[in-house]
């Protein structure tokens, strides 16, 4: 047996020892410890080293808000987690942790020598500091300094843990499982409400876990609880334990973190670690209870200094005594009950001490049968002990001065500096906070959500009134619902009311700049930071804050964002509620990545879209490469060859036989009905009033500004039917706008627009060759030169399957396009490559498709363009229809910054060594002995070595860059500058003869 | 996560059904060709940017596919009603529109 454990006490299993590691070193606990109260079972409250100044540390608290006994937990590889709270996390059988922030061993840190240079590492010290020299920041501040101040080390290694997501509705959400959670969610489960229950530890109860003295309706405190879970129960009432409502957000929606495994000894299979909800409840009831203050001392810190609720938690859950012989410090009543039970379960206490002249005769009484010394109106000046507390000096005050000191040798101090209502959920509605000059605390104000607050989360104290306040709060919850309830009443036995004081830090006799009195434990942050920030100008709460991260850490300020703003008020003269509290934010308490990202990772963080002929580009061993959610197939490499080789074969393939692609990916728009070419004319660029049925055009748009949006090949099939294409990513962004004018500008066209993108299977055929593996499979259509001309469209069956057949080209070369219904693609890819064989036909991927069309000159949208080129600077002037009176963006072409000089224009980029290619991206100069910074005339777009052409080829925008051409101008990269001479974007076949095939 | 009531569909629906499309009543111009410089400027660029109370559009993009109307106050980030594109811009003084 662990000597601070009492045998049969708490509500661990006694008889079922689980065994765990810290540091190293085997331990033994009970089912249901916490690693702390495990650890502390065995006299060990030293845990860990803080942030900053790597001091000695234990718990201070046995829940959530810890902010130091902080470790890393681990049961195998990838599954490490860092800043785990060892008051949370649950034993395990075979748990491996160890603490953190130590350079050596944690009873001898290194580190610790920063505490000794405590006065280098004030407020502000990161700004100070941190500034120069600036070589000093790679070699010196980054690597060293930063790593000697943090937490636990993050892991390296991907987590193998699957994390789930899930939606819930709920009439009610209670959010906390003590006294007036549990109040609250009776009384609207028996009035017919649907109600969720949630809490973040492994038990409902709350409070009532830590107080089982009290009487509820005649019954022992978890007799009564037990018969309340199994109402509850049996009324349907869905309770979720290890569940943090870590974010309250916009319309009842409440974020819900549920841990499913980690207290488990061993991982079922396949079961998510965590899983997220996502929950919309008609009401809420926040019953969140209350955060107990630290009081604000020299020495403050030290392991075995613990807030007393702490201690009275380990005591009556855990059966765990946290020391021998206890001094209680105290400006709230409530640490008196716990050092009664303290007393009662065998530990000494040697005084309470209590900041108060003026006490309850009652406690006094208590006090004085279980004879223990009652030290009124006193303060706590310093504490002892390297790494346990050892000894406490306490002073009397009076009328503010402080007298004389007296030691007090003990093991551990309890602290309290009253109780803070958590109002973290409440203050992430933007709620407003009322300060209460009575209790010197903020109180939740003005509601923004359909919510109610009940216990000790809006201030009140004792069993009666959170009971009471909860079934209100359920009652109110239930009426708004539309349910007739009248709350019921509670008869409590054993209460424990209380009354406190606030405090600022507490008034000692030590030379001020002597005193290290932590506020921010987890960020060691002191008063003397507090009011050295407020000295050094900072006066708005928020300031103060950042300047000293004060409530920065992953605690979030839960034990030190009242104690600092006491102080900082102080410090600047103003009351409490002129400073302001600073905001809390989502989460609540640390959360992981993974329960975030839920199911959204690798092959499921998003949809992968493939076309009907991927099936082929995978068995062909193609490469591919993402383009927005499509997978396309970018290559196709044989025999070992590399990107460059395997683009080189396929370009020279294509334009020596014939070359077929796979382009399903396109964006397909059917614009259909009588006002169809009406409303093409208003959209697009281009006339469309005289293009025949049976032809096709170039089509650009452009937004309202009069830069290009997005282009396309369009085909009319017929007076009231366009074949839109888009570019593949701009698909539907397009039919976005269409449907924005045709609905709320030109409601009065009769227009259809229907995305056909993935009913149709596209399949390109480019190359000299391209008629002949066509020929004898279309039919209903003659596709002779004559007949079908570039840039014609028909509708008939090619393979056997109906298809639209387009001749366009996107490469030069004599081009079609077969559209075939998508669930066909496969079938007339592989008749096309069967047709082709005599013609050695090759499949290319994008990569080739690319280099075909630059070495054309034709633009791709979103890369030779970037939202600012109009049609003139891409040199696309011809595609406006200017006769037109009006198309979108057409009114902008005038805009006094689209006609002036000095545009950018897109032209062709030749470097002076055919062998070097140019970097996509880079900038361009004119002269390039100009001192720095230089002018940058324009930048490289697109750029690609042309196997066709025997050399590199690039397209640029550059200022006036058409009245440059023949002009060398110069690209400046690491290696050394680059000269390349201004072009036409036509590297190939400027005249077009390839197309008259 | 936000709840939008579209006035096509008849329905309380997640934010995530729908996509934010700009201030509302800006009318396209009949003949933009008729604007000065300086008009067709303000009506490309120029924006209320309120505090308070926001008349802007909205879709119904994974559901009905229409475009509405929305007021938004953009303090609270509350949706205080949505009506039908083409409906005149609501008078917010009315008591109706107060509901």
């Amino acid at each position: 047996m662990s000597q601070f454990r009492i045998p049969g006490k708490g509500r661990v299993k006694h008889d079922e020892k689980v065994t765990f590691s810290f540091d190293g070193r085997r331990y033994e606990g009970l089912r249901g410890d916490t690693v702390a109260s495990a650890l502390l079972a065995h006299g060990i409250h030293l845990m860990g080293r803080s942030f900053k100044y790597h001091r000695p540390r234990g718990p201070v608290t046995a829940d959530s808000a810890e902010p130091n006994a902080l470790i890393g937990t681990s049961r195998g590889a990838g599954r490490f987690e860092p800043n785990t709270r060892a008051t949370v996390q649950e034993l395990r059988e075979g748990l491996m942790c160890e603490s953190q922030n130590r350079l050596g061993a944690l009873s001898f840190d290194l580190g610790a020598v920063n505490d000794a240079l405590h006065p280098l590492f004030p407020a502000g010290f990161y700004y100070k500091t941190f500034m120069w020299p600036r070589s000093f920041w790679d070699r010196l501040y980054e690597p060293v300094i930063r790593r000697a101040a943090g937490l636990g080390r993050a892991p390296s290694e991907v987590d193998p843990d699957r994390y789930a997501s899930r939606y819930l509705h709920t009439d009610l959400l209670v959010v906390g499982g003590g006294p007036a959670g549990i109040a609250a969610a009776l009384e609207a489960a028996r009035a017919g409400v649907r109600v969720t229950l949630v809490d973040e530890t492994p038990e409902m109860g709350g409070s009532l876990l830590s107080d089982p003295e009290v009487e509820i309706d005649g019954q022992a405190a978890w007799d009564w609880l037990a018969a309340a879970l199994d109402e509850l129960r049996a009324r349907g009432v869905r309770l979720m334990t290890r569940t943090t409502a870590i974010g309250y957000y916009h319309q009842n929606m409440i974020g819900l973190c549920e841990k499913l495994t980690d207290h488990l000894d061993t991982l079922p299979e396949n079961a998510p670690r965590e899983r997220m909800w996502r929950v919309r409840a008609t009401r809420v009831v926040l019953a969140q209870g209350a955060l107990e203050k630290p009081l604000v001392f020299h020495g403050n810190d030290r392991p075995g200094v613990m807030l007393a609720g702490a201690a009275q938690s380990y005591l009556h859950r855990w059966g765990v005594k946290v020391g021998e012989r206890a001094v209680i410090v105290t400006s709230h009543d409530s640490a008196w009950h716990a050092a009664f039970d303290l007393a009662e379960a065998g530990t000494k206490i040697v005084a309470i001490v209590d900041t108060r002249a003026a006490l309850a005769d009652e406690l006094r009484a208590e006090a004085r049968v279980r004879g223990i010394e009652v030290l009124a109106g006193h303060t706590v000046t310093g504490t002892r002990g390297r790494l346990r507390v050892a000894s406490v000096t306490v002073n009397p005050v009076e009328n503010g001065r402080v007298g004389d000191p007296r030691m007090l040798h003990c093991d551990c101090l309890l602290m309290s500096g009253g109780w803070t209502p958590s109002l973290h959920l409440f203050s992430h509605t933007k709620g407003s906070l009322q300060w209460d000059e009575a209790s010197r605390t903020f109180l939740p104000g003005r509601m923004t959500e359909d919510c109610h607050i009940a216990g000790a989360g809006r201030g009140l104290w004792g069993y009666l009134d959170a009971l009471s306040d909860g079934a209100e709060a359920g009652a109110a919850a239930a009426r708004a619902l539309g349910h007739a309830v009248e709350p019921t009443g509670f008869a409590v036995a054993h209460d424990r009311p209380g009354t406190g004081e606030s405090h600022k830090e507490l008034p000692t006799d030590r030379r001020s700049h002597r005193v290290r009195a932590f506020v921010d434990f987890q960020n060691d942050v002191t008063a003397k930071d507090l009011r050295l920030a407020v000295r050094e100008g900072m006066r708005s709460i928020e300031h103060v804050k950042r300047y000293t991260t004060n409530g920065m850490a992953t605690d979030q300020g839960k034990m030190s964002n009242i104690n600092g703003l006491m102080i900082a008020s102080d410090a600047v003269g103003k009351a409490p509620p002129e400073v302001g509290l600073t905001t809390f934010r989502p989460p609540y308490t640390p959360t992981s990545f993974g329960a975030f990202a839920g199911y959204k990772r690798g092959a499921t963080f998003e949809v992968t879209r493939a076309t009907p002929i991927d099936a082929f580009a995978e068995a062909n061993g193609a490469v591919f490469e993402p383009v927005s959610l499509w997978r396309r197939a970018w290559y196709f490499p044989q025999g070992g060859e590399d990107m460059e080789a395997a683009v080189a074969r396929e370009c020279l393939a294509t334009r020596g036989g014939v070359g077929i692609f796979d382009a399903s990916t396109l964006g397909k728009i059917e614009v259909a009905g009588p006002d169809a070419v009406e409303f093409m004319n208003r959209m697009y660029t281009n006339p469309w009033t005289k293009l025949a049925p049976g032809r096709c055009r170039y089509g650009v748009l452009l937004g309202e500004d009069g830069y290009i949006r997005d282009d396309g090949v369009i085909g009319r099939l017929s007076d009231d039917l366009f074949h839109v294409t888009t570019t593949t990513g701009g698909a539907a962004r397009v039919l976005n706008m269409m449907e924005d004018y045709l609905q709320t500008e030109w409601p009065d066209l009769d227009v259809w627009l229907t995305s056909t993108t993935e009913q149709w299977a596209t399949v390109a055929l480019n190359g000299p060759k391209a008629r002949e593996v066509l020929d004898g499979l279309v039919e209903g259509v003659d596709i002779s030169a004559e007949a079908m001309p570039h840039m014609s469209v028909a509708e008939c069956r090619v393979a056997g399957f109906r298809a639209r057949l387009f001749r366009l080209s996107f490469t030069g070369e004599l081009g079609f396009e077969v559209n075939v219904p998508a669930r066909h693609g496969l079938a007339l890819w592989e008749a096309l490559m069967e047709a082709g064989k005599p013609h050695g036909i090759t499949p290319y991927g994008t990569e080739t498709m690319h280099v075909l069309r630059a070495e054309k000159g034709f633009i791709i949208v979103g890369q030779d363009t970037d939202g600012t080129v109009t049609p003139d600077d891409a040199g696309l002037g011809w595609a406006i229809g200017k006769k037109k009176p009006d198309f979108v963006g057409k009114r902008s072409l005038a805009r006094p910054d689209l006609v002036a000089g000095g545009r950018k224009q897109l032209v062709g980029l030749m470097t002076e060594d055919g062998a070097v290619k140019l970097e996509e991206g880079a900038q361009i100069v004119l002269d390039p002995d100009q001192p720095k910074p230089m002018k940058m005339v324009g930048h490289v777009t697109s750029s690609y070595r042309s196997a066709t052409l025997g050399r590199s080829i690039a397209m640029a925008l550059i200022e006036d860059g058409r009245a440059r051409e023949g002009e060398t101008v110069h690209v400046p990269m690491p290696d050394g500058v680059v000269r390349a001479k201004v072009t036409s974007t036509m590297f190939y076949d400027p005249d077009g003869e390839r197309l008259k095939l | 996560m936000l709840l939008i009531h579209c006035p096509y569909c008849d329905q309380t629906l997640p934010e995530a059904e729908f996509a934010y499309a700009g201030e509302a009543h800006i009318a396209r111009p009949e003949d933009p060709s008729q604007l000065s410089d300086e008009e067709w400027r303000d009506f490309l660029f120029i924006r209320s940017n309120l505090k308070g109370p926001h008349f802007e559009r909205w879709r119904h993009v994974h559901g009905c596919a229409r475009f509405f109307n929305a007021v938004r106050d953009t303090v609270s980030d509350r949706f205080l009603l949505t009506y039908r594109a083409g409906e005149p811009r609501p008078d917010l003084s009315t008591p109706e529109a107060a509901q």
